[in-house]
């Protein structure tokens, strides 16, 4: 691990436990969804991370305990360090208490989580989907959120291509 | 399997004050289809005559599901999904994935590859800033800049169109290295552009920098503190334009950039007109890192000769019995990454362009995200426009430089 890591590691582990792993380099810490907010105030206001890089989480489905992970990249502009927070999550009813009053980039992020995952952020301020209609069903970054394509046709028999393909008919 | 979300105006209203509800201000709907939007974005505005009270971005239009479609692909074919997110910056996008694939399954690339990577991806910065600067230019009624811009524009895609085959979508930085080494005219293409730019860069100042009605329209527009911008995520000629000197290339040098001698340009001010100028001094930066990597361009292979993750050149196909085999496994099954997640950034013309990768130890990515710096940069807009003019948005949202491809993935 690199030198400047294992301070903030240390910190972490002092104020909530949980446990962490390494690759590449790269720390990916786990906090529970109860400790999120003040973790990234922790960091924020102690460890100099003034950014939050990014905000995503994966879905490990058909693993229900826990089914998402919740990911935050944060950078420190100052000790020119990265360090990654993950709260899992389960998956009857996902929610995380939100990070939009600790960083104001995590109001959008929450949404494109909110609408892609189906994850509920806790006191949003403004928890509308982003990035899909709003009148859409399902999240479609869910492994069980079928992809939907279109079928090739190997075929000219075009009473048996009408059969499967879904034109629109007049 | 999930609910259906009720619409209803209800679901705005905290959104706006309570002078719209009276019909006191106007709510004036601005896009998506509307030429100073840069693409399809919906700008909400509420005004109250030529002031905006408020402003409600609402992105989407693009959405092409572009993360959950690389899921289906191996790592290889997911590339070229790349391209089409920030279509500005297509060199650029490829680099970030193909950075992050060689840091997930731990691959190096030859300097000569590394060297071509960089002198593409500056030469694609100058594209994606020209972009900007005739756009820009072109909604604060400076005409002529779009033509100028658009003009050393076509010479770049040009030189990408002899070294990968195609203009834009270009899909030409491999995992590993390039698609294969770049013909005998590529040098005298760079030479010439590099030969006649510097006079260019001189002739959109002359038009621009010092222009009375230029700066009439700029200065002190949209201003975004360090502070704001730092918590909203904000990355690249933006954050640099507020005064924070974050650079990528910098702070964590990749494919080389450590060994070339240029200068982050930085602006305390934060207005329009900042970003105007950390834009167009960084063209001259590009163009200083591209000269000295021609300069330096070392002789050697362009790919990996790892062939459990590059394919083997064409002719050793016909000879070689193992080449045969490893270039039918990595086209039909392609190559396994571990069970293990990882995040790599590069400094995009926008900012941070971030790629989290994780790989579940078969040949398809599990997940990817793409951190898009438009997503971010757009985010304060609201906070940026307040109290400005309609026309003065136009040119907020001109100098945040968004690519909708990018915002909308």
């Amino acid at each position: 691990m690199e030198a400047k890591l294992e301070p903030i590691v240390k910190a972490l582990q002092a104020k909530f436990g949980g446990s962490f792993e390494e690759f590449r380099g790269e720390v990916h810490y786990f906090v529970q969804p109860a400790q999120i907010v003040e973790a990234l105030t922790l960091l924020r206001d102690q460890h100099q991370f003034e950014l939050l890089s990014a905000q995503t989480a994966v879905d490990y489905w058909p693993q229900t305990s826990p089914r998402f992970h919740v990911i935050y990249q944060l950078s420190s502009l100052a000790q020119n360090i990265t360090f990654q927070l993950r709260v899992p999550v389960n998956g009857d009813s996902p929610t995380v208490p939100t990070a939009a009053g600790v960083f104001d980039s995590a109001n959008w992020r929450e949404r494109e989580l909110l609408d892609m995952f189906g994850i509920q952020f806790e006191g949003h301020p403004d928890p509308r989907r982003i990035l899909m209609p709003e009148d859409s069903d399902g999240h479609p970054l869910r492994k069980d959120y079928p992809l939907g394509y279109e079928e090739p046709q190997f075929t000219f028999n075009f009473e048996d291509i009408d059969l499967r393909k879904p034109y629109a008919k007049e | 399997m999930s609910q259906l979300q009720e619409v209803s105006v209800d679901q705005y209203r905290h959104l706006v004050s309570e002078r719209a509800l009276t019909g006191e201000t106007m709510l004036l709907n601005m896009g998506p289809q509307h030429p100073s939007t840069h693409g399809v974005l919906r700008l909400l505005l509420e005004l109250d005559g030529e002031t905006v009270i408020s402003c409600i971005p609402d992105v989407g239009f693009l959405h092409t599901g572009v993360e959950k479609n690389m899921e289906a692909k191996t790592y290889q074919k997911a590339e070229v999904m790349t391209d089409r997110l920030d279509y500005m910056n297509t060199m650029g996008n490829n680099l970030a994935y193909v950075m992050a694939v060689e840091k997930l399954v731990d691959l190096d690339v030859p300097v000569r590859a590394q060297a071509l990577r960089v002198i593409l991806s500056e030469l694609q910065r100058i594209a994606s800033h020209l972009v900007w600067l005739g756009t820009s230019g072109l909604d604060l009624a400076a005409m002529s800049m779009f033509l100028y811009c658009f003009r050393e524009r076509e010479q770049i895609l040009d030189i990408f169109e002899l070294v990968s085959g195609q203009r834009m979508m270009t899909t030409y930085i491999r995992p590993g290295g390039v698609w294969r080494d770049v013909p005998v005219e590529f040098e005298k293409a760079v030479r010439d552009f590099i030969k006649i730019f510097p006079r260019r860069i001189d002739e959109y100042e002359t038009l621009l920098t010092n222009n009375p009605l230029f700066l009439d329209r700029m200065l002190g527009i949209g201003k975004l503190d360090a502070a704001t911008a730092l918590s909203h995520s904000v990355t690249g000629p933006m954050l640099r334009a507020s005064g924070v000197n974050w650079d990528l290339r910098k702070a964590r040098p990749y494919m080389g950039y450590e060994q070339y001698d240029f200068n982050v340009p930085v602006h305390t001010e934060g207005d329009t007109y900042a970003r105007y100028l950390v834009r167009v001094q960084e063209l001259r930066e590009s163009l200083k890192i591209v000269e000295q990597a021609l300069n330096k361009l070392p002789l050697g292979p362009v790919r990996s000769d790892n062939r459990k993750f590059v394919p083997p050149p064409r002719s050793e196909i016909g000879t070689s019995m193992e080449a045969l085999i490893h270039h039918f496994k990595l086209w039909t099954e392609g190559f396994p990454a571990p069970k293990a997640s990882i995040y790599s950034a590069v400094e995009s013309p926008r900012g941070e362009l971030g790629v989290f990768l994780e790989g579940d130890g078969g040949p398809k990515p599990y997940r990817v995200h793409m951190r898009t710096p438009s997503f971010d940069n757009l985010s304060p807009l609201s906070k940026m426009v307040k109290g400005h003019l309609v026309a003065d948005l136009v040119a907020i949202l001109a100098s945040t430089d968004i690519v909708l491809g990018d915002i909308d993935r």
